[in-house]
């Protein structure tokens, strides 16, 4: 039973483990500045397209 | 390059928005209720739907399921379109995904009050709703994958792998523990037996605190935090430093709920050592989160949002602490089965995901209703009167768990227990415990405040359904080698990918029920240890019903204060045909191991009708209905079937003839009550509760008699 849980355990782990590694092959963590930063603008394009609006009835 | 026009659904989110508030105004409800019960035993009523051990796994499985599962799902899918930018997968699956959850919700809001439980804690509903559970995850999984594939963002921020990490290893979790084999529609008995089972359930349930409370909520954070706080995360590298090391090392950590218990020693120390690696992952996450506040305290005194996800990142980091802490052998000898064990995942809930939950409420509800919050005055009354509630709670439960602990193991110069009466101990901590409902009082009024103030907010807002968004399409992959074309492939095919998905689950279940066949019990036997008469078999599920097992354990730990009180210490063997194990969590009431013989049938049939009877100011509910209800015994033939195919001996063709040992051994208990003059009935459910307490516990006596015979 241990050993199940350590074979499901390794499994999960291993699954991880790969995962990771595919991560850094495909370049997900070339770039540690900008994604945190991206994060904080917001699309906005309502705001935008209202100004659009704006413009064009003009 | 070519800008893609497209929507976010916010309707999806508004929905889990709203069952996030309604569910926890509804679990904290039923937690304060069982606070009371705690002191005011009476305040059952006397109805079985509203008794203790009934209403307990409620309370659990409302606040975590229910309000913690709402506010993970509203916030992953607030933030995953964002991060993708894209919109989900399919609105149809966030559909299913929704009303799916809220359907297994009220399903165990019904089940669970009518005693129908598996008695796992925190995996108490019963196969068919396990099932439904199943699904919708599943539905929820396509639909997260679903929307990853389709992005348009390269880049997957860090908390879209916490949301991942917490979707695999949930499925994995839910399928181990899960797998039970149903005697009817609304009963079933785990494969697993004993220590088996025990080592299962907390492999699960340490995991499930990890993965459902834990690592959705690091995503969250990792998102709401730098947007409330309008400043990117404090180093983005750390963060993604504290995803890798935490999902590697959380999964081992569960043994410790089992330190000093019939597992194997070198389990146990596994657990420990994990759990111990564990802070620094943890610590890791924490310093990030706060010092993403770096230069901006200023904000944080004005700002109630702020100061709410400061509370509850420091919440994490002193839980977190507090977690490996207890997972010390020497400091769990002391907490384990206490209430420093409530205060400590009161710590972990009320601060790190209540009060993270109330953060992101206050500031999304504003975003989606197109507004400002109605009163940031009564969002600071919800601050200081939610961070009292906790102050309360904990300190109530840290002192209360100390006392008792070192009453028990408090000997007198002589070398007996100075407080060999049980109840003692808990007479003393009753204080403590109107404490703890004061806090957990307090800690709802402001829930209250925040829904009224959301609702408020909500009116004055206008809400719209879609929010337009636009982003350039994502660039193809460009690889050179072939790795990225089976990738590409499966891109273009939803249904491949999901029916690959499918295949990938069942593989792995196959994986996992293989060595289970395979795999040979090294739980040593015991000869004497026999499999339950059917009559102690129904008492056993009656006490599966009652869920005495919230509030009585059936481990007694090798120290001599335990063996003092309670008798020979628990060995594995003995545990090889309990499906399931019940051995308990916490000791509200005295260790139940060596329970059997102690006292005449007689005892236990006052006891059970009014416990104060029997023993004065005990805080035990009373059970009457066990007198007048009449017990089943038309499951008696396929309990014994179901038993038998889970690998206990009884003979073949026994399941024909059990309910006549059953109604012997019925008479035989009746015939003692009444001979000592009680008016008992043998076709009543207490009777057979009393055979199966009766039992528990006594086959290793039988074994040592005999020693001693075979020794003369």
């Amino acid at each position: 039973m241990i050993v199940l849980l350590i074979g499901v355990s390794l499994f999960v782990a291993i699954g991880f483990l790969i995962a990771f590694l595919i991560a850094v092959k495909k370049g997900q963590y070339k770039d540690t500045h900008t994604p945190a930063i991206r994060v904080l603008f917001d699309d906005n394009t309502e705001e935008k397209n209202k100004e659009e609006n704006k413009s064009e009835s003009n | 390059m070519q800008l893609e026009k497209f929507s976010y659904d916010n309707e999806i989110v508004r929905k889990f928005t709203i069952a996030t508030t309604v569910w926890g105004l509804v679990g904290m409800l039923v937690g304060l209720i069982i606070a009371t019960q705690l002191f005011v035993p009476a305040l059952n009523l006397n109805i079985p739907f509203l008794t203790f051990g009934r209403i307990r796994p409620l309370h659990t499985n409302a606040v975590i399921f229910a309000f913690v599962g709402n506010a993970i799902f509203m916030g992953i899918y607030y933030s995953l379109q964002r991060l993708c930018k894209a919109r989900m997968f399919s609105d149809l699956l966030s559909n299913i995904h929704f009303w799916g959850w809220q359907l297994i919700i009220v399903a165990a809001a019904i089940t669970l009050p009518l005693g129908i439980t598996t008695s796992k804690e925190y995996a108490e509903l019963e196969w068919p709703i396990d099932i439904m559970i199943a699904v919708v995850w599943i539905a929820f999984g396509i639909n997260m994958f679903g929307t990853i594939i389709k992005r348009r963002e390269k880049h997957m921020y860090v908390a879209i792998w916490f949301y991942i990490a917490t979707w695999v290893t949930v499925t994995v979790l839910h399928v181990v523990n899960s797998i039970e084999l149903p005697v009817s529609l609304l009963k079933s008995y785990p494969i697993y037996a004993g220590v088996q089972d025990a080592l299962v359930q907390w492999w699960y349930g340490h995991n499930a605190v990890a993965f459902f409370l834990t690592t959705p909520y690091l995503g969250l954070m990792y998102y709401f935090l730098p947007k409330a706080a309008n400043r990117p995360v404090y180093s983005y590298k750390l963060s993604i430093l504290h995803f890798w090391t935490l999902v590697f090392i959380y999964i081992w950590a569960g043994p410790h709920h089992l330190l000093y218990s019939a597992l194997p020693d070198w389990a146990q120390s596994l657990g420990t050592v994990f759990s111990i690696m564990l802070i620094a992952p943890s610590w890791g996450g924490m310093i990030n989160g706060l010092l993403t506040l770096r230069g901006a305290w200023d904000r944080v005194r004005e700002n109630p949002i702020l100061k709410f996800m400061v509370v509850a990142v420091t919440a994490y980091g002193m839980a977190t602490f507090e977690g490996p802490t207890l997972s010390l052998k020497s400091v769990n000898a002391i907490a384990h089965f206490t209430d420093w064990i409530i205060a400590h995942v009161h710590v972990g809930a009320l601060g790190w995901n209540g009060f993270l939950t109330f953060g992101i409420l206050y500031w999304l509800v504003p975003k989606l209703w197109k507004t400002n919050l109605y009163s940031k005055k009564l969002a600071n009354f919800h601050f200081w009167i939610g961070f009292l509630g906790i102050v309360f709670y904990a300190f109530s439960m840290w002192f209360s768990g100390i006392t008792q602990s070192l009453m028990w193991k408090q000997f007198t110069p002589l070398g007996v227990l100075q407080y060999p009466n049980f109840l003692e101990t808990v007479l003393q901590i009753v204080p403590m415990y109107i404490i703890r409902m004061i806090g957990g009082s307090l800690y709802f009024v402001g829930v209250i405040v925040m829904v009224y103030n959301l609702f408020k907010t909500a009116k004055q807002g206008s809400f719209a359904k879609e929010e337009t968004a636009e982003a350039p399409a994502l660039e193809k992959f460009k690889d050179p080698l072939m790795r990225g074309v089976i990738h590409r492939f499966l891109e273009g095919k939803p249904a491949l990918f999901i029916f690959l998905t499918l295949i990938t689950v069942l593989v792995a279940s196959v994986f996992e029920f293989v060595p289970m066949f395979l795999i040979k019990s090294n739980i040593p036997t015991i000869a004497s240890v026999k499999p339950y008469t059917p009559l102690e078999l129904q008492g056993r599920d009656i006490y599966i019903r009652e869920a005495c097992n919230s509030c009585h354990s059936q481990l007694v730990r090798p120290f001599r204060s335990e063996t003092e009180r309670y008798g020979e210490y628990s060995k594995a063997g003995e545990f090889v045909y309990d499906h399931p194990f019940l051995w308990g969590s916490k000791r509200t009431g005295p260790d139940l191991h060596r329970i059997g013989g102690k006292y005449p049938n007689l005892w236990h049939y006052l006891h059970m009708e009014n416990p104060t009877s029997m023993s004065p100011g005990s805080l035990m509910p009373s059970y009457p209905w066990l007198h007048t209800n009449d017990l089943n015994i038309t499951s008696t033939e396929s309990k014994i079937n179901a038993m038998r195919s889970l690998g206990v001996p009884y003979p073949e063709g026994y399941e024909k003839i059990a309910n006549d040992d059953l109604q012997m051994q019925a008479e035989q208990i009746a015939t003692d009550l009444q001979n000592a003059g009680a008016h008992a009935e043998p076709n009543k459910e207490i009777i057979a509760l009393i055979a199966y307490l009766q039992r528990l516990g006594t086959d290793i006596k039988a074994k040592s008699n005999m020693t001693e015979q075979a020794g003369n």
